[in-house]
């Protein structure tokens, strides 16, 4: 018998331990994460690249000590982040502070997790319309811009003086495409850039789109129709690759990296590398279709102050968001991500500092919010069906007319 | 949670009386005859009770969430608030009504189907060729293992690479022979095929393990009597081996049945269900819908995924229905 009650009892205390284990995880998930303790405030960011020993995990942690509390910081994949704040929202545990990707600001408010800068006394005003304009819903500010990162074209000083190409000539879209087919012909490789079917792809889509004089809400008018043929009649000469609708912007860089494209779309976080890619390259606005610089797409994160229910949390929360986005802070994490600061005193100590910034400021005072401009988050739902029609349309599955109508007819709908 | 001093005072009422149905039972009284039953039954509860306590936090909950996620209306703000309205079937019409499901249901289809029967005639294959015994068998049958010892993750973006339409090694390899470039995942005609090679790589090995551990419980005499009877190599095969290896075979595909119906992880790091939906199944379009944009729609992301789950079940009853009649 007494083998029975071991074996009993033994059951029992795993069942107590079972129903404590439970307990305790219901009981820290409403109170919340950020709520353990008072000292401690949660920083959730979208740079897991960038570690507690970094100049940036270190600048987080000084402003928390600064403003008196310690900081517990959380670094999540960008794509990932949008979707744990809105189930941390829902659980009732959301971070303190949180560095959100301008897109996601929309979403977010919609969701009403997100506190005005206004309501909480932030001051934007030294920041540049056109950057905030993505975190701005109705009129109001969610977030205050930490530095912006737009799009350029890289390219190969080498490839293009052995194919006769000058820099200087390229001015539009024929251009350019002369430009790709001197190239080809000089046995390179033309341009690479990335169509992945996630956000990436619209956003590096988005300067060709509105080059073209192309409209949001209308995505199959004849002006969006010519720039996805632009691309077509990319990949279909062989001036850029097929695999560009798998290409990550990481990859796509990966592939200019290896010295054989003369043409990379890029990003401003690209300019470190750029520099230990061992080739000499030179950066050049995009050109719209008719010429000039065609616009491009703001990207970059926002800081953010999620809604509490304990709204004594907001003082200290503003403390650290100050100190994150004064000028003194910007200029060195601006230099750290790679990024233009939001502000222009601080882009002129940036381009001061680093001359090669001077193309890549004036590239983010001409660039839109992909959220601004009153679409919100209308915007998630007309990116989804535009980067599927890029991906369409450059495999030869439709032509792009067909694509964009097919995309135009799913835009919009929830 | 009340469960806990329910249980401490079961615990401690048995304990006291520890002596009693010891002596009781000999002396074969009711009373504590009855005593004796309830407390077994005790045991047996306590015994299960950890089980029931699993069962309802890791998969009788999360299903309930996703059935009311499918049936009420989210967006955003409601989904946060907790507050969205019923809209009963409004959700799954609306997915069955979209564009994208005959599509992925197709492709769903093709993918389990032509996946598992690849797998199951490779490993076959392979488990009769393994049967045999040679020298270094043992060492080139745990070599076949290693895709079921990789991580989803590395054998994926290898695959990828390998399909890589520029730089792929595939391609390069055909170039040898002077075919054109295929674009393996860059082409609409391709990526469903491509994902489907790389799964078939990936299952082989659970085909090949279970089939030869199948292998190993059919009786040697059997061939011996085989030998002595002139029977050739396909004839063992086709009178021996295969039908007394159909029981397993049985569970075998069933089980690759289920656990095919659901990959994503492959599908969704090589192609993201693109180009287009040329490779999205019902598994990758549930994802995307809830998570793949920067606007969730849990709800019918949600439905796409019930219905995954009711398509798994009807094979996982058929399973049990089988098992069941083997053992009968």
């Amino acid at each position: 018998m007494t083998p029975t009650y071991r074996t009993l009892l033994a059951a029992l205390t795993a069942v107590g331990a079972l129903v404590s284990l439970t307990a305790c995880g219901a009981g820290s998930g409403s109170s919340g994460a950020g709520h353990a303790s008072s000292g401690t405030y949660t920083f959730w960011d979208p740079y897991p690249q960038f570690d507690a020993s970094s100049p940036w995990g270190k600048r987080v942690a000084g402003c928390g000590t600064r403003a008196g509390v310690k900081v517990a910081r959380t670094a999540y994949d960008t794509t990932d982040l949008g979707n744990k704040a809105l189930l941390a929202a829902q659980q009732g545990n959301a971070p303190d502070v949180m560095l959100v990707d301008n897109p996601v600001v929309s979403t977010l408010v919609e969701a009403g997790i997100l506190n005005k800068t206004g309501d909480l006394g932030l001051d934007t005003t030294s920041v540049q319309k056109n950057i905030i304009g993505a975190g701005t819903i109705d009129g109001s500010a969610y977030g205050v811009p930490i530095g912006a990162n737009t799009l350029a074209l890289y390219y190969n000083k080498k490839i293009l003086s052995a194919a006769g190409v000058t820099p200087a000539s390229i001015k539009d879209w024929n251009s350019l495409t002369a430009a790709l087919k001197k190239v080809k012909a000089a046995g390179k490789k033309g341009i690479t850039f990335s169509a992945i079917s996630t956000e990436e792809g619209s956003f590096q889509f988005l300067p060709w789109f509105w080059g073209a004089g192309g409209d949001l809400t209308k995505l199959n008018s004849a002006r969006g129709v010519a720039a996805l043929s632009l691309w077509k009649q990319w990949v279909d000469a062989g001036y850029a690759p097929k695999d560009v609708i798998q290409n990550t912007q990481t990859t796509s860089w990966q592939e200019f990296a290896t010295g054989t494209y003369a043409f990379g779309e890029n990003g401003t976080w690209q300019l470190g590398n750029a520099e230990k890619a061992g080739f000499d390259h030179g950066i050049l606005n995009i050109p719209a279709r008719e010429g000039g610089s065609a616009p491009v797409p703001t990207g970059g994160e926002f800081v953010t102050v999620p809604v509490q229910k304990d709204t004594s949390r907001y003082d200290v929360s503003k403390k650290i968001v100050e100190c994150l986005t004064s000028d003194a802070s910007l200029l060195p994490t601006d230099t750290t991500l790679m990024y233009v600061a939001p502000t222009a005193a601080v882009q002129a100590a940036q381009v001061k500092q680093n001359p090669k910034l001077k193309p890549w400021v004036a590239a983010v005072a001409a660039a839109r919010g992909r959220t601004s401009g009153g679409l919100g988050t209308k915007y998630p739902t007309i990116s989804q069906p535009l980067w599927t029609a890029v991906q369409s349309a450059l495999s030869g599955g439709k032509s792009p007319q067909a694509a964009l109508d097919t995309a135009q007819a799913g835009a919009g709908k929830n | 949670m009340t469960g806990r001093p329910m249980t401490i005072a079961r615990a401690d009422r048995p304990r006291r009386r520890t002596p009693a149905p010891v002596q009781a039972s000999g002396a074969g009284r009711l009373s504590p005859q009855r005593r004796l039953r309830r407390r077994s039954r005790l045991t047996a509860l306590a015994f299960v009770a950890p089980l029931i306590a699993y069962l309802a936090a890791f998969y009788v909950y999360p299903l309930y969430r996703n059935l009311d996620l499918s049936l009420r209306d989210y967006t955003v703000r409601s989904f946060v608030a907790g507050d969205a309205p019923f809209s009963g079937w409004d959700n799954v019409r609306k997915v069955l009504d979209d564009p994208t499901f005959a599509p992925a249901l197709r492709h769903t289809m093709v993918f389990t189907f032509v996946s598992i029967a690849f797998q199951y005639v490779i490993g076959l294959g392979l488990a009769v060729f393994f049967n045999r015994h040679f020298r270094l068998s043992g060492v080139l049958r745990a070599l076949f293992l290693i895709p079921w010892l990789l991580p989803l993750i590395v054998s994926a973006s290898t695959w990828s690479w390998m399909f890589n339409s520029e730089s792929g090694v595939v391609n390069y390899f055909l170039h040898f022979f002077g075919v054109d470039p295929v674009g393996w995942l860059t082409s609409p005609d391709w990526a469903l095929t491509s994902v489907i090679i790389a799964n078939i790589w990936i299952g082989i090995p659970f085909n090949l393990v279970i089939l030869y551990s199948g292998l190993q419980n059919i009786p040697a005499e059997l061939y011996e009597a085989a030998a002595l009877d002139g029977a050739n190599t396909w004839q063992v095969f086709r009178r021996i081996t295969f039908p007394l290896l159909r029981p397993v075979s049985a569970i075998t595909l069933l089980l690759g049945l289920v656990y095919t119906l659901k990959v994503f992880d492959l599908i969704w790091i090589m192609t993201k269900g693109g180009p287009g939906d040329s490779s999205s199944t019902l598994a990758t379009w549930s994802y995307q819908l809830g998570f793949g944009t920067l606007l969730p729609k849990f709800g019918p992301g949600a439905a796409v995924g019930n219905l995954l789950i009711l398509i798994a079940l009807a094979f996982g009853l058929l399973h049990i229905r089988v098992q069941r009649r083997l053992e009968a």
